[in-house]
């Protein structure tokens, strides 16, 4: 089923609401060919809603890059949010839940890590924010450790 | 316009292009209308007559006329195009519920060229003479400016569309439907924005006075994704509803969005919620004293 389609990255601006409902509707389709289940697709398009929100009201807009990976074992896909605003002054005050500095609920960040299986935030003052976050198609549950 | 044109002779006053473009289009303008009426664009939209097309393409023949004799060859604004703007646009629809999409529009217009600089260039004893040259690519000039004022008419009906539709789908959005004495329920479908939100809390308030309502049911059923924001007006709607004395009740949670919504972190303790409309409704009536039972077989039909 894999390796046959090879994707290309794709690219879509957010600079407005409906910008907004188009990358939900882009990232949930990309899930969907790439095999994810329907909780899953759901987690990952609502990590993309609160991520490309805080591009659209903290960073002032900026684009998404869609990259599905199909290479691995399982197949992926990879979102990273990019804005060129003010930056995250202080990561982990952002990153704590109910912290908000923009009158939402405070769990846009540390709500759309819960969602993912890896998220990355790369942010400088006055340069702007990337976050770019990571769902696999299957997850193969850690191994936990002994009690 | 008095224009005479006499390329033939030797020492005939040179007129700017333009001015010779809109004098051939002008008197050839039969010639090109028929040869017009026999291109795709023109041949497929007037379908009953041939004299249709011909007309048409007489119209379009006049108005560049007009454009050229303004000396406005590349403005699409020219105010000579006016007179066919609505014209092409109807051409442009007509081929559009066909089926051609723009990419082919732009080239049926385009085909339109080769004919007209045809004739043009049959005007001239050496087409290869600057001056026939010079016409040439007036024309040229033209016909590429019509191409562009044909893809801007359907592109701007494309717009009136989606103006409308918007309108539309933001007034159909938000019905709020009376279930039973004194319960209300809005069956809330698409994207949950700020602006559709706001609509939907107004309309639901306002049906809660208009109905004496003391249940409201907010069904989410139709939203396909809940984040924190969508969240934070539900829960603004509630406490708002509540405010008026009516208890909301959301239904329509589906599995995967009451997963997403507990990793989320979202905290709708303070909410009631039922998993189907049809459990919030039981949940309504009950509190009202109202059960639904089945009939009892027995006894229907003694009174």
């Amino acid at each position: 089923m894999r390796a046959s389609r090879h994707a290309a990255p794709a690219s879509l601006p957010i600079g407005s609401d409906a910008d907004l409902a188009w990358v939900r509707q882009q990232v949930r389709q990309a899930a969907a060919e790439l095999g994810f289940g329907l909780v899953q697709q759901t987690k990952l398009v609502t990590a993309a809603s609160e991520l490309a929100r805080n591009t659209l009201v903290h960073g002032g807009g900026g684009h998404v890059e869609i990259t599905p990976l199909d290479s691995g074992p399982a197949p992926g896909l990879r979102l990273a949010f990019v804005d060129a605003g003010p930056g995250i002054r202080d990561l982990d005050r952002a990153m704590t839940d109910g912290y908000t500095s923009g009158g939402g609920l405070g769990l846009g960040l540390s709500g759309a890590k819960r969602l993912v299986q890896e998220f990355e935030v790369d942010t400088r003052p006055g340069e702007g924010t990337t976050v770019t976050v990571t769902a696999w198609a299957t997850v193969v549950p850690p191994a936990r450790p002994g009690p | 316009m008095q224009v005479s044109v006499s390329v033939s002779e030797e020492n005939a006053e040179q007129e700017p292009p333009a001015q010779q473009v809109s004098a051939f289009l002008e008197r050839r303008r039969e010639q090109v209308a028929q040869r017009w009426a026999d291109a795709a664009l023109f041949r497929t939209v007037f379908t009953v007559s041939r004299d249709e097309a011909v007309e048409a393409g007489r119209s379009v023949a006049a108005a560049l006329a007009a454009v050229a004799a303004a000396g406005r060859l590349d403005d699409i604004r020219a105010p000579g195009f006016e007179a066919v703007r609505d014209q092409l646009g109807r051409m442009a629809a007509s081929r559009g519920r066909m089926g051609i999409d723009t990419d082919g529009l732009a080239d049926e217009v385009a085909a339109l060229r080769e004919p007209v600089t045809d004739l043009l260039r049959a005007e001239f004893p050496d087409p290869n003479a600057p001056e026939a040259q010079e016409c040439v690519l007036a024309l040229t000039v033209l016909m590429g400016t019509l191409r562009l004022v044909v893809l801007e008419t359907t592109v701007s009906a494309g717009e009136e569309v989606i103006a409308r539709q918007r309108e539309q789908l933001h007034e159909v959005a938000t019905p709020v439907i009376k279930l039973w004495e004194s319960t209300v329920a809005v069956p809330l479908i698409g994207t949950l924005d700020s602006a559709r939100s706001q609509t939907v809390m107004e309309s639901l308030l306002d049906a809660i006075v208009a109905e004496r309502a003391r249940y409201a049911i907010l069904d989410i059923t139709g939203v396909p994704t809940v984040d924190s924001l969508v969240a934070q007006h539900l829960m603004k709607t509630v406490a708002a509803a509540r405010l008026m004395g009516a208890e909301c009740i959301v239904s329509g949670i589906r599995p995967a969005i009451a997963q997403t919504i507990v990793q989320l972190g979202i905290d709708l303790g303070t909410v009631l919620t039922r998993a189907s409309l049809a459990d919030a409704l039981a949940y309504a009536l009950s509190r009202q004293g109202v059960e639904i039972a089945p009939l009892r077989t027995d006894s229907a039909g003694v009174r």
